[in-house]
């Protein structure tokens, strides 16, 4: 049994609708429903030898950092209210009108300058529609405002993969598991090398070019991810589920399909296949910028990775740091931060994946001095830079680790001549069975 | 138990038929809420109302008059509204007694609220909301209304704020209703709502106003309607107003054995004193647990087998979030109280909530 809130308000007030904290005792449940942890710490080094990256802190030292941030988290909660609304409710507003007046200039786009104008106007309300409201609203970040229509179990967004699928990966896979290696998919999305404690296999060699396809058609590749068409291929997941995520998929893309490549081109008279091509560019732009800016949280030179037994019987506090060393934010103006859906706050976000976007720049200073007093890095640098970083480790580790005593592509050869060896034995094989016939 | 009748939605108009085509060829081709912001009253739209202006009955009573959305449908004079109101950014849903004609030319309708010491919705209508303000609408309900055929002999008994419902009639029915008596209580003078119009009734000798100044006469005690009203007996009666005193008309007429000729509208059917831990009934799946107050309520239900929708099991995905229909639930990490009245339907995350008491959730 363990104690998570202190009392802060008088407990004999009974109004309902407002906070009157009071002191409960929590029986063991989920370990990270608190930040005391059960003994000493066992450290986890990672399979390839190197160290845990949390080894110097102490338990104490872990349940400080839990309680400091709890405090931040409150001290947001406390202060959250019209002012918050407000933003949200003008930021919807906006991206709304943008698209409605994009759409209409594109009924001309025939005409290049319409073209141009709504092209723009297009991209940017995907970016606002994606991130700064579509993300984080799926995040529940403005479920307290008790708004039916802006609610993470209502919302939906301009973006194929449908908002329920991309919360189970996103919301519950990678933001519970963030950073650890084999339970985040997110680390590479399955196709990526993105750590070197992650396997190298011959495939890797091509994932610059997957990744660059990736990021051109970044839209359907979380799509297919969310629908986790890797298992519904292999047949690993149930019938019943396969079909109820393919449906839902399909759904999709019959309305965002339709919507953009018929009925708005159809709309547009002589103007259609202008007005398609808009789509599409705007599309692609708006991958390009997400994926860019995606690859920044957690790919980039610097940002962690965790063993996979290192969660076991994790507390808040431990998960807290593993947020912080696992995630990486963006510096620059605040138009990189609204653009980018405050995932520009990468760390902050990911330490409070539930307070509304527009905070996180007021608590970054508080975050980076935490990490500062617990000897943690805060890793941050300007988009290019840390995109640059990001396809750095891409192309990198699309080659083996180096070993002792031999060079990477001693290792890349080996393996090609075993897969080499391998097909020629398949070959021969199958011409001896065809002789024996 | 009457039942009470709608008048029959209005026909559509030209403009509401532009609306249904604008609204059909929206779903398709914009995103969602884009008509919303262009026109929040439009037919079609979910039900809200613009606050048109506020007329300040008492220090700490304001009638709001409120242009409402074309999807209102109209009621019936002693029925409520639920009102839903932004304050601090958090919708908050309370019920209020429409006080206006059901068929003022206009289409206004009126709603008149007392400002209730801490009350957080009431000081907010009377005395923060402006002119212009949206705020969000449910249909009408409630059966505290005029029963037909019509009584040749009513009483009121209303305390307070209860004056609102029977106002509503007043206003609505007087012209049917050829005697009625209305005692009201209220602290002091300067408390009394509608005073103005009770004064003005009274008067011209349309009904018979006995007003009790609580402050200075004392409570009104049921056992002197008989001196106050000699008649009481064959009156079809509508009481409405504190706890106390609808439940002291209760035992009043229940003695008489005249429940049958009482109405009662009850202002606050719910008291939840936040407590730990209480009965989790699951609407849905009709199974009704015992949720102690220090485990959290997708724990409790996963232990008795209810399959539960769930995720970080931390309180950061929301995979987990159901709807509390009544009851109050804890916060596990911040003590947090979380109350919701019946028709709230306060989303909680049930991995990081335990019951506060009694709760009803819809799974
Ligand atoms: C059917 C119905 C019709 C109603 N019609 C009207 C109306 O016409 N005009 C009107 O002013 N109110 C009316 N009410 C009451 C109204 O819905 C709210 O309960 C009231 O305005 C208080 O809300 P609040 O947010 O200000 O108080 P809260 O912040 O919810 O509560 C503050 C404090 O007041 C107490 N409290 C809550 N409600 C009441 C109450 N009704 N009486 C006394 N204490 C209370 C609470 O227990 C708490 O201690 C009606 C209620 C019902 C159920
Ligand atoms: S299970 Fe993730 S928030 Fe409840």
């Amino acid at each position: 049994m363990t104690l998570v809130a202190e009392p802060r308000f008088d407990l004999d007030d009974t109004l309902p609708h407002q906070a009157h904290p009071q002191l409960v005792q929590v029986a063991a449940h989920s370990s990270r429903l608190s930040v005391v942890g059960t003994g000493e710490r066992v450290l986890h080094p990672k399979p390839s030898g190197r160290p845990d990256p949390t080894a110097h802190l102490s338990a104490a030292d872990l349940e400080a950092l839990g309680r400091e941030l709890d405090a931040l988290r409150q001290q947001v909660l406390d202060s959250r209210g019209a002012r918050d609304a407000a933003y949200i409710r003008k930021t919807i507003a906006a991206q709304r009108y943008i698209e409605l007046g994009s759409r209409a200039v594109l009924l001309f786009s025939l005409f290049p300058p319409a073209w141009i104008l709504g092209t723009a106007g297009l991209t940017l309300s995907k970016i606002l529609d994606n991130m700064e409201i579509g993300h984080n609203v799926l995040h529940g970040q403005w479920d307290w405002m008790r708004d039916p229509k802006i609610h993470s179990t209502t919302w939906e967004w301009d973006f194929v993969s449908p908002a329920a699928q991309w919360q189970d990966t996103h919301n519950v896979t990678h933001h519970t598991y963030t950073n650890v290696l084999e339970k985040d998919s997110d680390l590479g999305y399955g196709l990526f090398r993105v750590d070197p404690d992650q396997p190298w296999t011959l495939g890797s060699l091509a994932q610059p070019f997957w990744s660059l396809l990736n990021a051109l058609f970044f839209e359907w590749g979380i799509a297919s991810y969310d629908l986790q068409l890797h298992s519904i291929i292999n047949g690993e997941m149930p019938k019943d589920e396969a079909k109820r995520r393919w449906e839902a998929f399909r759904g999709k893309i019959i309305k965002k399909l339709g919507k953009e490549y018929v009925l708005w081109p159809l709309l547009s008279g002589p103007s259609a296949l202008t007005t398609m091509a808009a789509n599409a560019t705007s599309s692609i732009l708006r991958n390009l910028w997400a994926n860019g800016v995606i690859l920044c949280g957690h790919f980039p030179y610097g940002v962690d990775t965790f063993a996979p037994d290192s969660i076991e019987n994790e507390t808040r506090g431990q998960w807290y740091v593993r947020q912080m060393l696992g995630s990486g934010n963006i510096s620059g103006p605040w138009i990189v931060h609204f653009l980018s859906g405050n995932l520009s706050h990468q760390i902050e976000h990911h330490l409070f994946p539930d307070l509304p976007s527009n905070r996180y720049y007021e608590i970054a200073p508080q975050v980076r001095d935490i990490c500062r007093r617990y000897g943690l890095h805060y890793v941050t640098g300007s988009y290019p830079k840390q995109v640059a970083s990001a396809w750095a480790k891409i192309i990198v580790l699309a080659l083996p680790n180096k070993e002792e005593g031999r060079s990477r592509a001693s290792i890349v050869a080996e393996a090609a001549g075993e897969a080499m060896s391998a097909r020629v034995a398949k070959f021969k094989a199958r011409r001896a069975a065809k002789r024996a016939r | 138990m009457s039942l009470a009748v709608r008048p029959a939605r209005r026909p559509m108009s030209l403009r509401d038929r532009a609306w249904r085509v604008a609204d059909a060829l929206a779903k398709p081709l914009l995103p969602p809420g884009t008509l919303d912001l262009i026109s929040p009253l439009r037919p079609g739209a979910d039900l809200a109302g613009r606050v048109e202006r506020i007329r300040l009955e008492t220090p700490d009573a304001a009638t709001l008059i409120i242009h409402p959305g074309a999807s209102w449908a109209g009621h019936t004079p002693g029925q409520y509204v639920r009102v839903g109101v932004e304050i601090d950014g958090v919708r908050h849903w309370r019920t209020y007694s429409l006080t206006s004609l059901v068929d003022s030319p206009d289409g206004r309708i009126a709603i008149t609220v007392k400002a209730i010491p801490g009350g957080l919705v009431s000081n907010h209508l009377v005395h923060e909301i402006k002119p212009g303000a949206l705020i969000h609408l449910d249909d009408a309900a409630g059966d505290f209304v005029m029963t037909t055929p019509r009584p040749r002999k009513v009483l009121f008994i209303t305390g307070g704020s209860g004056i609102t419902p029977v106002m509503g009639m007043l206003r609505n029915h007087l012209h049917e209703l050829p005697d009625v008596v209305l005692v009201h209580s209220a602290p002091t003078a300067r408390d009394v709502i509608f005073a103005g119009d009770l004064a003005a009734l009274s008067a011209t000798g349309r009904i018979r106003l006995v007003t009790r100044h609580t402050d200075s006469d004392g409570m009104l005690s049921f056992a002197d309607i008989p001196a106050i009203v000699p008649d009481w007996a064959e009156r079809e009666t509508w009481v409405c107003g504190p706890g106390g005193m609808l439940d002291a008309a209760q035992t009043f007429y229940d003695a008489a054995g005249l429940a049958g000729a009482l109405h009662l509208e009850r202002f606050r059917p719910h008291l939840i004193a936040a407590g730990d831990g209480g009965l989790l009934s699951f609407t849905t799946a009709g199974r009704t647990l015992d949720g102690d107050g220090a485990t959290p309520i997708l724990e409790t239900a996963e232990a008795s087998g209810m399959l539960m929708p769930s995720g970080c099991r931390m309180g950061i995905c929301f995979k987990c979030v159901l709807p509390l229909t009544e009851g109050a639930v804890r916060d596990l990490r911040t003590g947090e109280i979380t109350y919701a009245a019946p028709g709230d339907g306060v989303a909680i995350q049930t991995c990081v909530s335990a019951p506060a008491g009694d709760c009803q959730i819809a799974h």
